[in-house]
């Protein structure tokens, strides 16, 4: 996974809640066996009509956004599938960061084991951060958003906050706990399915 | 203090703790399917490592295969291709699969309990949202993503931060729980609490509501933990649970003395704390349907479609969500639920495609012919299930009421399979999410219970089920 550096962009107001893994890649595209290209697929129903052609009035259509790594959303973001895809498709497409009031659980952790970096502010802040138009730095090694009148702070798990920061391969920081794996496995009472 | 069921689970399952932060959780049981598994197999391949505990995984294919004739090949070739890659990770890494021919066979969250590999006190993860459906046996199992699918492949255990409990009861007895079902349960909680009202949290399922319910309707219960944001549901093990559980082609051999260990330590201890709780009396619940584009948005049969005013209660962001729902649904407020016409039903998924709820809804069926602008399907949830169906002639009251009868998978549940809605077609389904485009591209969901659903198609329109002689 690659380090997580300082991001400066202007941000992409998304503002709906509740928007579930469903609308941010559709079904249809979770056929592929691997993790890269699902970027063209990010919120495909809202982005296209039924013709393939871009609607006009999906935000993620104004150029305007095209550089942007930000999304500022509403509650409750990623909820529903636990499906990856989302993320990867995120991402793909450009962004680093999603500030949102909440996430969904799954998305949530989803978005860590592949350097996406969600932030949840209080509701306030979030409909402050939709209004901005310049862009904003997202600080993460100092917990810090800075917009062109303030700075604000975020909390972040700091074991989490190292894996980003470090880019580092959560796989092999278990693996180096192989002898507690081992010795709980001695002693469990649960048996084999097979 | 004493402790909820939840944590004796949660602390019997502990790796590693830290002071702060998330623990290292050991898993019993991974399933595992065809579309949250490939990029796992590949990131083991690149790493060169193995599957830790093939003895503990188990894998099938559910997601998108067809559900019509199974000895015709897969037309659609990104599915073929996905089911293929299954079969060979498996075949590679030593992973024991259920696969498209196998008598086993079926919707993952379907199989686990059928085959008895779902066991009281375990930890269970699956790629997949809805493995919150093996909290009924008293089972901590929720759903992962596909990093963490790799993760659990290559160590048996998860990073996790420690959810917290809510306690939701189940109060008072249903009139008729032929016509008021799990399925209605469920969704009045969710109507209750809201899609997120659970997030952060394992659910436990308590009260007379929750003890009156057999092993499949308690499954329909926490298969929706997760429409409520739910990392888990969970539901303390009886004789019920256990009595399921005997005898199935994996229960282990030493089952009975497993038993005994359940009964004695599955239990919330009765001055155990929850972080949260909330109480739903169900002595006079009505039927339930979906009018909008998520779960919570849900109203009694008897009800018409709320105004976004009446349903936001003064939040502009979730009156905007219903203004922006009703326009997807193609609905007006006011109109009366049993005035909404269908033109499809379907039967399935893992929330309500179990025997019990084949037979509920047969019995809406029989004798009957489905409404003549209707198209109706019944996708059993696993091969099992099918077969106990066809072997007490359920598929023959279907079929001669011009129900499709299908072979088993997640089918319209999501539409990875040719089972699809077409563009602004309304469907009744015993499914779990109603978003946009869920079922098809421009389809339009309405959740309801089994024998809902067969009734909307028996009449073309929802009908209040307790109407109905369903005894």
């Amino acid at each position: 996974m690659k380090s997580f550096k300082k991001i400066k962009s202007i941000i992409t107001p998304l503002d709906k809640i509740n928007v579930d893994t469903d609308q941010i890649v559709p079904k249809q595209f979770l056929k592929l066996i691997h993790k890269s290209g699902f970027g063209k697929f990010l919120f495909y129903n809202w982005r296209y009509d039924e013709n393939e052609n871009l609607k006009s009035d999906f935000i993620l259509n104004d150029s305007k956004y095209d550089n942007s790594e930000i999304m500022v959303t509403g509650d409750n973001f990623g909820c529903g599938s636990s499906r990856e895809h989302a993320v990867w498709a995120l991402q793909d497409y450009g962004f680093s960061v999603i500030i949102a009031p909440s996430f969904a659980d799954i998305f949530f952790s989803n978005c860590f084991k592949n350097g996406l970096l969600p932030i949840s502010l209080n509701p306030k802040t979030v409909e402050k951060l939709q209004q901005e138009l310049d862009p904003i730095e997202v600080d993460l090694e100092r917990q810090i958003i800075k917009t062109s009148s303030e700075e604000i702070t975020f909390e972040i798990d700091s074991y989490k906050k190292k894996i980003l920061l470090d880019g580092l391969d959560d796989i092999a920081q278990t693996l180096q706990f192989e002898d507690k794996i081992s010795e709980f496995e001695r002693n469990s009472k649960v048996p084999s399915v097979l | 203090m004493g402790k909820t069921l939840f944590e004796k689970i949660w602390e019997s399952h502990i790796v590693v703790e830290k002071q702060n932060g998330p623990s290292l959780i050991y898993i019993d049981r991974h399933l595992i399917h065809e579309v949250t598994s490939p990029q796992a197999f590949d990131g083991l391949r690149m790493n060169k490592r193995k599957v830790r505990r093939p003895d503990l995984t188990i894998a099938t294919m559910d997601h998108n295969v067809p559900t019509n004739d199974r000895s015709l090949p897969i037309l659609d070739q990104t599915s073929a291709v996905q089911i293929q890659t299954l079969e060979k990770n498996c075949k590679d890494f030593g992973i024991k699969l259920f696969d498209i021919n196998s008598p086993n066979q079926g919707i993952v969250h379907v199989i686990g309990p059928q085959l008895g590999i779902t066991l009281p006190g375990t930890t269970i993860v699956c790629g997949d949202s809805h493995t919150s459906t093996h909290g009924a046996f008293g089972t901590l199992a929720f759903g992962i993503g596909t990093s963490e699918v790799e993760h659990v492949l290559t160590s048996q255990t998860l990073w996790l931060e420690k959810p917290k409990p809510f306690e939701i009861r189940v109060d008072g007895k249903r009139k008729n729980p032929h016509a008021v079902t799990a399925k209605d349960i469920v969704l009045s909680i969710i109507k209750n609490i809201g899609t997120s009202g659970g997030a952060g949290t394992v659910i436990e399922y308590c009260g007379q509501g929750i003890t009156d319910l057999s092993m499949e309707q308690r499954m329909t219960i926490c298969n929706m933990s997760i429409e409520a944001g739910a990392r888990a549901g969970l539901i303390t093990p009886d004789e019920k649970t256990f009595d399921y559980l005997r005898n199935r082609e994996y229960t282990p051999k030493n089952y009975e003395s497993l038993v005994d260990n359940w009964k004695e330590q599955l239990k919330t201890d009765n001055d155990a704390k929850f972080e949260k709780q909330f109480t739903l009396n169900i002595d006079d619940i009505a039927p339930q349907v979906s009018w909008g584009t998520n779960p919570g948005m849900t109203c009694d049969v008897t009800e018409s479609i709320p105004s976004p005013e009446e349903f936001s209660k003064g939040d502009a962001n979730q009156k905007k969500g219903a203004e922006k729902a009703l326009d997807y649904m193609d609905l007006k407020p006011g109109i009366p639920i049993t005035d909404i016409k269908i033109d499809r039903v379907f039967i399935g998924s893992c929330t309500n495609a179990r025997l019990e709820d084949l037979i509920e809804a047969s019995k809406v069926v029989k004798g009957q012919k489905i409404s003549t602008n209707v198209r109706a399907m019944v996708v059993p949830g696993s091969q099992m299930v099918k077969k106990q169906a066809e072997d007490i002639g359920l598929d023959k009251i279907f079929i001669n009421a011009n129900f499709e009868w299908r072979e088993a998978g997640c089918s319209m549940c999501l539409g990875m399979n040719p089972d699809i809605l077409s563009p602004g077609e309304r469907c009744a389904s015993t499914s779990n999410r109603n978003f946009e485009g869920r079922q098809g591209t421009g389809g339009r969901t309405h959740l309801v219970s089994p024998v809902m659903a067969a009734a909307a198609a028996i009449e073309g329109h929802f009908v209040d089920v307790r109407e109905m002689d369903l005894s």
